[in-house]
């Protein structure tokens, strides 16, 4: 079978703190026969405090992305990051419009046409792949695993924009998980928001928020939160240690992509996932899992 | 608006009784502001308009020709507009042959409560017709058999 | 001819944008006007009048008035001319405030516009025919459909005046929502015990014939003359022989069935009368439960059953009811709250809908009026309401208020008070809704002498936080997030059309709104009526609706058939489809194309064939007209020629105004 090609639009965590996304998302893609062609020259996506400022230029950052991946002639362009996807979707949107069209086309001096079709990593392993056909490539299944699956609060939102999934009770991750013969117990705060990008401005706002996510995570029992969006990762695990200190609890939850769970099944090693990158170590799980194999196997 | 900024040209409206004609009802009702331009015929049904009225009104001037009833499945009479329907797609391609541009003529759905669309409908008619401006301006003839050189 | 032309100002609702009197004084230029003149308010008396004396003075045999909407007060000026001695139908409007002033801003190009729809209005005044009404005999029966309060309310008004009424109701008892219901606001009445009664009345009212069980298949005719197919489900009881002993439900083996009564909280047996006091107490077996339709085999019932009344073999019967009117009563639907992921409902056992919570209020419910959680069958602490589940929200695609969600949560937060010493209620809400006679004070009596704690704002989310829910949403008053601990979380759902009212608007012919609630024919003059003569509407299928309200719209559905069927014959509308038979070359493409079948074969004398026109089934479309090839079949009152007059007027002021 032919690879089906895509636009990739990595965006900036992919090269710097989601590296073991970027890594995990290229591995898993390739194994899926999903070919990402990266968008050469791509820029900021616009997912700035700009949007705040002015809707125009914000729109504009995005569209330069939206219009070089037009000219590579592909149908849909893919971002494993929840951010990037709504900039660029909702730079689509607004060229859905003569006059903002016009204006876009003026400010990034570029032919721009807003056709492109724009999908989350997650999206696209979900529908355009599917869940029988991951199912088929699951070489070693997490078994024994439960994860709670955290979509975060801008996957699926606004709905009109998403055009993805339940906006309140998603359940594309869980069926992934579940696909690769994991736990995907119901988590109620699956589309809670984790505090974003206020862990610089107003960090008490992202402690008391994701405080409650890992508790809530811990509450279900899960060995792992599956995020996919980098902020969310960010949150979770860069600051577990900082939320942990503002809860007074312990917690040593690892926080894995959804790239990650799915490359593990497809039987790529967790070194080669780059789970050895997080800041809470995923040892324990990891030996859990090995064991239940084992056990598996006799 | 249109009719405000050029000279008011020639458009007639043909509106089914039951649900076009009051959406126009509620348009007015609610005071959706429209161009003035649009002369409107009331009809009881879409159904009943014969494609030579619109023709009809072409030849003796029309700049523009407008038809609305009711929404498909939702037709007063069970199923008038689908046989306006049939009738006018056909209608349209062969107003080229007459010398008409198709832009100038439009069929749409319109219900009793939608008196925003029903001005969204005026307003793009309108402006769409101004933009191809008045025929007689190409020498098409304005009084008379225009069309019929 | 000699046609008079009277042009309105309606205050400054016309006046104010359009010159009247430049209007009135241009229109006297126009061909076949003899006279016009402009007035304050055309429609008022003394503007009547001044037509009358017009008509009478200037022997006018032609009226144009140039006003409102035909939709509004055609009918009002067809009388006025006729009291004149002119006939009804030598008339026409000109609509120059919905089409004219009120939507133009420019006041001289609205005056222009209005000069050119009189002078069309004339032209085809001009054109018109004296028409006259023929008379058809009336069939005064009467079909009601659906049985809750508000059907049932019409059905026994229009018994008690003396009409044969059909009565057809989906369920196999009669009831309605409102025999679902504990109490009700704001008297806390017992529900059922005044229902009740009226449930009697209905079953013994010698003038009513009862169809439980039943759907409408086809409807077919028109006002005075219906015909409607009534579908008799096979209850696979035979109803003649069943007395409602309910032997057949103690001994039924298949005890997990869907309780649609309970609304799903219990469950009920395969064979089943749907609660205590059902109108008629009659059983019936529900197939997609019964072994004996699952498994093949079992036959407890036909054992038990001491009449000899079980059928397995029972099919569905097709009954035929000739009617005059209809009154449409079907009631609303409740939204699927799957639909609302954020509460979790669906998902967690602990959040209910109100209608379930309160089956489990009631005595006679599955927990004897016991309020407990769904669960573990604890008794709650905590009872947490959230109003506006899924209304008035846009994003839903329902923006509309479900109407009595305020009241019914006022009212089971009362009763949760009353039924659970000791408990804490909380009611998140947009706005509290209260305007009827003494509601208001019913949901300040809630909250000052019940004390229950009423929260504005919304609930963002909902989720299991142990054994408890907790219910996380916003206090807009003291701006701050709130997150409470519940028990039991019971959710106001919206409500909304009724499962299939799409489909019956359809065979009926009648409109519905974008929510699939039938449409009235006017919303604040014709509330009851709909656009399709003789078919009027009761209760909550024209929007949602408390108890009141449908009880009062199902007498005046009632009032409204009784004045139709007050005359023994009904006069037919005259503008309907005429052929001209020497015209006619019967290819019958208009038979082919009515979709009334109003159009039949008729034999000439020289053994031509040729179409006619069945005058009392013709509605007056004119799909006809424009189908006939020769133009032998015309719209009375819209003929091709009439047509084209107002387009050839309108060419004419056209070729003036350049």
């Amino acid at each position: 079978m032919k690879a089906k090609r895509y636009a990739y639009y990595p965006g900036c965590s992919q090269h710097g703190t989601a590296a073991e996304y970027e890594v995990s998302a290229r591995a898993v893609a390739d194994k899926l026969g999903i070919t990402l062609v990266e968008v050469e020259d791509w820029s900021c996506c616009g997912s700035t405090p700009a949007h705040t400022v002015d809707h125009v230029l914000y729109g504009a950052l995005a569209a330069r992305n939206l219009a070089l991946a037009e000219q590579m002639k592909l149908d849909t362009m893919v971002t494993p990051c929840p951010s990037c996807l709504i900039a660029l979707k909702s730079a689509r949107v607004m060229a859905q419009d003569k006059e903002h069209l016009q204006e876009l086309r003026e400010l990034i001096d570029l032919p721009l046409k807003g056709t492109i079709e724009v999908k989350s990593l997650l999206q696209v392993i979900f529908e355009d792949i599917g869940l029988e056909a991951l199912t088929a490539k699951v070489k070693q299944p997490l078994t024994g695993l439960t994860f709670a699956p955290y979509y975060g609060c801008i996957l699926t939102r606004p709905p009109q924009l998403a055009q993805f999934d339940d906006a309140e009770n998603p359940v594309s991750m869980d069926k992934i998980i579940a696909a690769v013969g994991a736990n995907a117990p119901d988590f109620p705060f699956k589309t809670e928001c984790c505090g974003a990008a206020f862990g610089l401005a107003k960090r008490q706002i992202v402690q008391t928020l994701s405080a409650k996510v890992l508790a809530a995570a811990e509450a279900i029992a899960a060995d792992a939160i599956v995020v996919a969006c980098p902020l969310c990762h960010q949150n979770l695990d860069l600051r577990q240690e900082q939320v942990n200190a503002f809860r007074g609890a312990r917690s040593r939850m690892p926080v894995w992509y959804i790239t990650q769970v799915v490359g593990l099944a497809l039987g790529f090693s967790p070194h080669e996932m780059g789970l050895d990158k997080h800041a809470v170590a995923s040892d324990a799980i990891l030996a859990k899992w090995e064991t239940h194999l084992k056990e598996h196997a006799q | 608006m249109p009719g405000m900024e050029a000279k008011e040209l020639r458009v007639v409206g043909f509106l089914c009784n039951w649900c076009s004609y009051g959406g126009a009802d509620t348009a007015g009702v609610s005071r959706f502001k429209q161009p003035t331009d649009l002369r409107i015929i009331r009809v009881p049904c879409s159904g009943r308009v014969d494609p030579l009225f619109v023709v009809k009104a072409f030849m003796e001037g029309a700049d523009g020709v407008l038809v609305s009833g009711c929404h498909p499945r939702d037709c007063h009479y069970a199923e008038g507009n689908f046989y306006a329907r049939r009738r006018l797609e056909v209608l349209k391609r062969f107003l080229p042959f007459m010398g008409i541009d198709p832009g100038r003529f439009a069929y749409t759905w319109v219900s009793a409560s939608e008196g925003a669309r029903w001005q969204h409908v005026v307003t793009d008619f309108t402006a769409q017709v101004h933009a191809l401006g008045s025929r007689r301006t190409f020498g098409e003839g304005g009084a008379g058999n225009a069309g019929t050189r | 001819m000699r046609i008079g032309v009277f042009v309105c100002h309606c205050g400054t609702n016309i006046g104010g944008m359009v010159d009247s009197h430049q209007v009135a004084e241009a229109a006297k230029q126009f061909p076949h006007v003899v006279y016009a003149t402009d007035y304050l308010y055309t429609c008022s008396e003394p503007g009547q009048l001044q037509i009358q004396t017009a008509i009478k003075e200037q022997s006018l045999d032609g009226v144009v008035v140039a006003a409102c909407s035909p939709r509004m007060h055609e009918n009002t000026f067809r009388r006025t001319i006729e009291r004149a001695g002119l006939n009804r139908y030598m008339f026409d409007m000109a609509n120059i405030r919905e089409h004219c002033s009120w939507i133009g801003e420019d006041k001289e190009a609205n005056t222009r516009k209005a000069t050119e729809l009189v002078r069309m209005a004339v032209a085809k005044v001009a054109n018109h025919a004296h028409l006259h009404s023929s008379l058809f005999d009336v069939n005064k029966r009467v079909l009601v459909l659906g049985g809750g309060v508000a059907g049932m309310q019409a059905a026994l008004d229009c018994a008690d005046g003396g009409l044969d009424v059909i009565l057809v109701e989906k369920k196999t008892s009669v009831g309605g929502r409102m025999a679902q219901l504990d109490k009700t606001f704001p008297t806390v009445d017992c529900s059922i015990c005044i229902l009740g009664p009226k449930m009697v009345d209905v079953a013994q009212h010698d003038k009513i014939k009862l169809y439980t069980y039943a759907e409408i298949d086809e409807i077919k005719g028109y006002v005075g003359n219906y015909t409607a197919k009534i579908r008799k489900k096979a209850p696979y009881v035979d109803w003649t022989k069943c007395t409602g002993c309910g032997l057949c439900m103690e001994k039924c083996p298949s005890k997990q069935s869907f309780d649609y009564h309970n609304e799903g909280i219990a469950v009920t047996t395969a064979i089943n009368i749907p609660f205590p006091q059902a109108i008629p107490k009659k059983a019936k077996i529900d197939p997609a439960y019964c072994r004996q339709f699952t498994k093949g085999k079992c036959g407890v019932c036909a054992k038990v059953c001491p009449v000899k009344a079980i059928n397995y073999e029972m099919e569905d019967e097709i009954v035929t009811e000739e009617v005059g009117a209809i009154i449409v009563a079907t009631g609303y639907g409740l939204l699927d709250i799957g639909e609302l992921g954020e509460y979790g409902a669906g998902r967690y056992p602990d959040v209910i809908t109100g209608i379930q919570y309160e089956r489990m209020l009631n005595a006679s419910g599955p927990t004897q009026g016991h309020v407990q959680r769904p669960s573990d069958g604890e008794e709650p602490k905590r009872v947490v309401f959230i109003s506006c589940a899924g209304s008035r929200d846009a994003s839903l695609g329902r923006p509309y208020c479900s109407n009595f969600c305020c009241m019914y949560i006022a009212k089971q937060a009362i009763l949760t008070k009353d039924h659970v010493p000791g408990v804490e209620v909380y009611v998140f809400y947009i706005d509290i809704r209260s305007p009827g006679k003494g509601y208001e004070e019913f949901t300040r009596r809630a909250q000052e002498e019940y004390g229950v704690q009423y929260i504005r704002g919304r609930v963002s989310r909902v989720f299991p936080q142990g054994k408890r829910m907790m219910v996380k949403g916003v206090d807009t008053l003291l701006g701050a997030q709130m997150e409470i601990e519940a028990d039991l979380v019971v959710l106001g759902t919206a409500a909304t059309a009724a499962p299939g009212a799409q489909e019956l608007a359809e065979k009926l012919r009648i409109s519905y709104d974008g929510y699939g609630f039938y449409m009235e024919s006017h919303p604040k003059l014709r509330p009851v009526e709909t656009n399709t003569s003789g078919v009027f509407l009761a209760g909550a299928c024209q929007g949602p609706k408390d108890i009141p309200a449908s009880v009062g719209q199902g007498s005046a559905a009632a009032s409204k058939v009784l004045a139709l069927f007050s005359k023994d014959q009904l006069a037919s509308d005259p503008q309907i489809a005429l052929v001209n038979e020497r015209r006619c070359i019967g290819c019958f493409k208009c038979q082919d194309t009515c979709p009334f079948g109003a159009i039949e074969e008729r034999e000439l004398r020289d053994g031509q064939k040729v179409a006619h026109v069945i005058e009392t089934v013709c509605q007056g479309c004119g799909l006809c007209t424009s189908t006939c090839p020769p133009g032998a079949i015309q719209l009375q009152q819209c003929t091709d020629n009439q047509i084209i007059a107002e387009v050839e007027a309108l060419c004419q002021a056209w070729k003036q105004r350049s």
